[in-house]
């Protein structure tokens, strides 16, 4: 045990007598709360970072209000599980984790702004939070600026890799890749139709999936095609489908447009017994939205599905409806929020410190072998080796898995794909 | 023909034909209520989308009400939510005029400002009380599906569903203005608000009952639309801007025009898209717009009225 540098100052007139009392308390103590006297504050905590003796503050951002509110909420809550239970097993070196929550509101600049609140003002040890691209993009010049740490859990178009990031959701090789070779291989599906939302992320990823599908598969793209975010009425679009006759509908679809979209396919008869659809945007999260009944037998690819079968998610799923309500789903990025805050206790336990660049340089190798979707590994640039799954979707709005891959190496600038 | 048989190309052209219609009847019925409003009223109404979205929220919660409580009304209850929510939509139409609206009036500018902060505030209700994300009533069996004519068309029920409504609407809100005593009131107020004073007319309680039926309208439209996607609190805000695009492009102050503009809209949309890409289609239809309103600055149908 030694002693608290400062502290010794503070006291120089300290007995001798008094002193090993002292010393005897300070150990008992710090044999009860699991040795954040093993780890003096001034020692991991160089920087200024608002770590204390027996707390350390982190940040969350994310939009609790405004459009992006829908697919955020499922994250914020997956994370306070994630710093509950963590707090409950005593915290992460001795200390309890506190979190300061800011509601980035759906608007890119309020995120920058929050951003730089949380990590000049709070000098909060990491942050968990961002959704979108968008919003990932305007607070990462602020993250590198005043180097703070980012824990990022949606799966996104890739193209991106900073010190002051860790990416828990895929990169778009990882989930677009074994997909399509799926489908391929086992629909023998030669013609595919992209269909997509217009901004980055499904530009991206069906530029991806294009290069994937004629250079590797050496298949066809019949159609591809971009709507606004928002558009309801897809009745031209449905028509170009049934004209092409695609052996696969590759679906990009995000947000209330995903309703309208689905509804209507069935409504013109576009249903599983007839066509192939596989999905990239559409998790248990969406499927609440659209209803089991129009999405019933169509495939989406993504790395977590609720209803994984393995002891982790066992454990998981249950913990996230006992705080949550019963009624609760839990999407691949809901999971992916929840990894966050146990990569971010590994790299700290494993550097002996909060320092964010002790952090950034201990994370690559760390692996985690309790998440939910099973093992994930820290990957050199920052992201996850992950699997890839694709699950059917049942009339009850569940998934039911019908192939994993392997570990899939991320690799956020792949190529032969830009 | 292009490596396609006369049967499949006469089957797309019978759908296609078809979402061209649905789509029209859809632009309508947004527009219908802002023809009152904005085209009758001059009232710049930019919380009418979030009076759509009342309207689908109100089927919602009937959904829910009726399937948890009285599940073997569940097949008819559609209806039903539909008349609630015309008098939802109405009767918040009723408040906010009275709270609001009237003191504005003379100050259409300031109109813009209020009803954009209602709006917002409408929203944020909405999130509060129903949650962020997005809901759908469960609808009734029969609203589902299509019909089949032969083994290659699909005309979706939904649709069909939509374009009855949208007629119906469009035929009541005619019969109403035209054929009606309080309808004749309320044009003459339109007219010549002085003058319909000095005949007896009790303007103020004209403009209340007007406002409270362009929202009752929209609240109809709103439920309509539950029926081809889902509701979220910022629903409204998705439609607006369609919305005053078909009264505008309309000239605004003539119901006939109303229906031309969502027609022609409708049936250029649904065309281009076909034979464009997605996006592509929209861009041409708002150039198209634009270049219609610079040689007819006043919309398709300008009424002729002595200033």
């Amino acid at each position: 045990m030694i002693p608290h540098k400062n502290k010794s100052k503070k006291v120089p007139y300290f007995r001798r007598r008094k002193f090993l009392g002292a010393l005897l308390a300070v150990a008992s103590l710090a044999a009860l709360s699991s040795g954040a006297a093993d780890y003096p504050t001034d020692k991991v905590n160089t920087t200024g970072l608002a770590v204390t003796d027996d707390t350390v503050t982190v940040g969350q951002l994310h939009s609790a209000t405004g459009t992006m509110a829908i697919s955020e909420t499922g994250s914020i809550q997956a994370e306070q599980l994630a710093i509950e239970q963590i707090n409950a097993m005593g915290g992460v070196l001795g200390r309890k984790i506190k979190i300061i929550v800011e509601d980035g509101a759906s608007d890119w600049p309020t995120f920058a702004e929050k951003a730089k609140k949380l990590l000049v003002k709070d000098k909060v040890a990491s942050v968990f939070g961002c959704w979108t691209s968008a919003s990932r993009k305007a607070v990462l010049p602020v993250f590198e600026k005043e180097n703070g740490m980012l824990y990022y859990p949606t799966f996104y178009e890739g193209l991106e890799q900073s010190k002051n990031v860790i990416y828990t959701g895929q990169e778009a090789t990882q989930q677009i890749l074994a997909g399509l070779d799926w489908i391929a291989k086992e629909k023998g599906a030669k013609t595919f139709y992209l269909i997509g939302s217009d901004y980055i992320w499904p530009r991206t990823s069906a530029k991806i999936a294009r290069k994937h599908i004629e250079n590797v598969l050496k298949g066809t793209v019949v159609g591809e095609e971009f709507y606004a975010l928002g558009h309801t009425q897809f009745g031209s679009l449905i028509n170009k489908i049934k004209l092409k006759k695609p052996d696969v509908i590759y679906a990009i679809v995000v947000g209330g447009s995903n309703v309208s979209f689905y509804k209507q396919l069935k409504a013109a008869g576009i249903t599983s017994d007839k066509s192939v659809l596989l999905t990239i945007s559409v998790t248990e999260d969406e499927v609440l939205g659209i209803g089991g009944e129009n999405l019933a037998g169509f495939y989406s690819a993504m790395k977590y599905f609720q209803s994984l079968d393995n002891p982790n998610n066992k454990a998981f799923v249950p913990a996230f409806k006992a705080k949550y309500g019963a009624n609760s789903v839990i999407g691949d990025v809901t999971q992916a929020g929840y990894l966050g805050p146990w990569l971010w206790k590994a790299a700290v336990e494993k550097a002996g410190s909060f320092d964010v660049d002790k952090i950034a340089a201990a994370s690559p190798g760390i692996e985690l072998d309790k998440a939910p979707e099973g093992y994930v590994k820290v990957h050199e640039n920052h992201h996850l080796w992950s699997k890839t799954r694709i699950g059917q979707w049942q009339l009850d709005g569940q998934a039911k898995v019908l192939y994993e891959s392997g570990l899939i190496e991320p690799n956020p600038f792949p190529k032969g794909y830009q | 023909m292009f490596g396609y048989t006369w049967s499949e190309l006469s089957s797309i052209f019978v759908m296609q034909s078809f979402s061209g219609f649905s789509l029209f009847s859809v632009l309508l019925l947004m527009a219908l209520g802002l023809a009152i409003i904005f085209g009758q009223m001059g009232v710049v109404n930019l919380a009418h989308g979030e009076f759509m979205a009342l309207g689908a929220y109100t089927v919602y919660l009937c959904s829910e009400i009726v399937h948890k409580h009285i599940p073997a009304l569940a097949p008819y209850y559609f209806i039903v939510a539909i008349v609630a929510a015309f008098f939802a939509a109405g009767l918040v139409g009723l408040f906010v005029e009275w709270s609001l609206i009237r003191f504005l009036y003379k100050r259409p500018l300031d109109t813009l400002l209020a009803t954009w902060g209602l709006s917002l505030i409408m929203q944020q209700a909405f999130r509060s009380i129903f949650g962020a994300r997005e809901v759908t009533p469960t609808l009734p069996d029969w609203l589902m599906g299509s019909f089949k004519p032969s083994a290659t068309i699909d005309i979706p029920i939904n649709g069909v569903f939509v374009m009855g409504l949208t007629l119906l609407l469009t035929f009541g809100v005619w019969l109403f203005m035209f054929r009606s005593r309080t309808g004749l009131q309320m044009r003459a107020t339109v007219q010549n608000r002085v003058m319909s004073g000095a005949v007896g007319i009790n303007t103020k309680l004209v403009d209340r009952f007007t406002f409270s039926l362009g929202c009752g309208i929209a609240g109809v439209a709103g439920a309509a639309f539950t029926t081809i996607g889902s509701t979220g609190p910022d629903s409204g805000s998705r439609y607006i801007v369609d919305t005053f695009l078909v009264v505008v492009f309309g000239g605004t102050a003539s119901l006939l025009g109303t229906v031309a503009s969502a027609f022609g809209i409708a049936q250029s949309q649904s065309i281009l898209e076909f034979f464009l890409k997605g996006t592509m289609g929209k861009v041409s239809v708002l150039t198209l717009i634009v270049i219609v309103l610079m040689i007819r600055p006043k919309g398709l149908f300008a009424s002729k009225v002595r200033s």
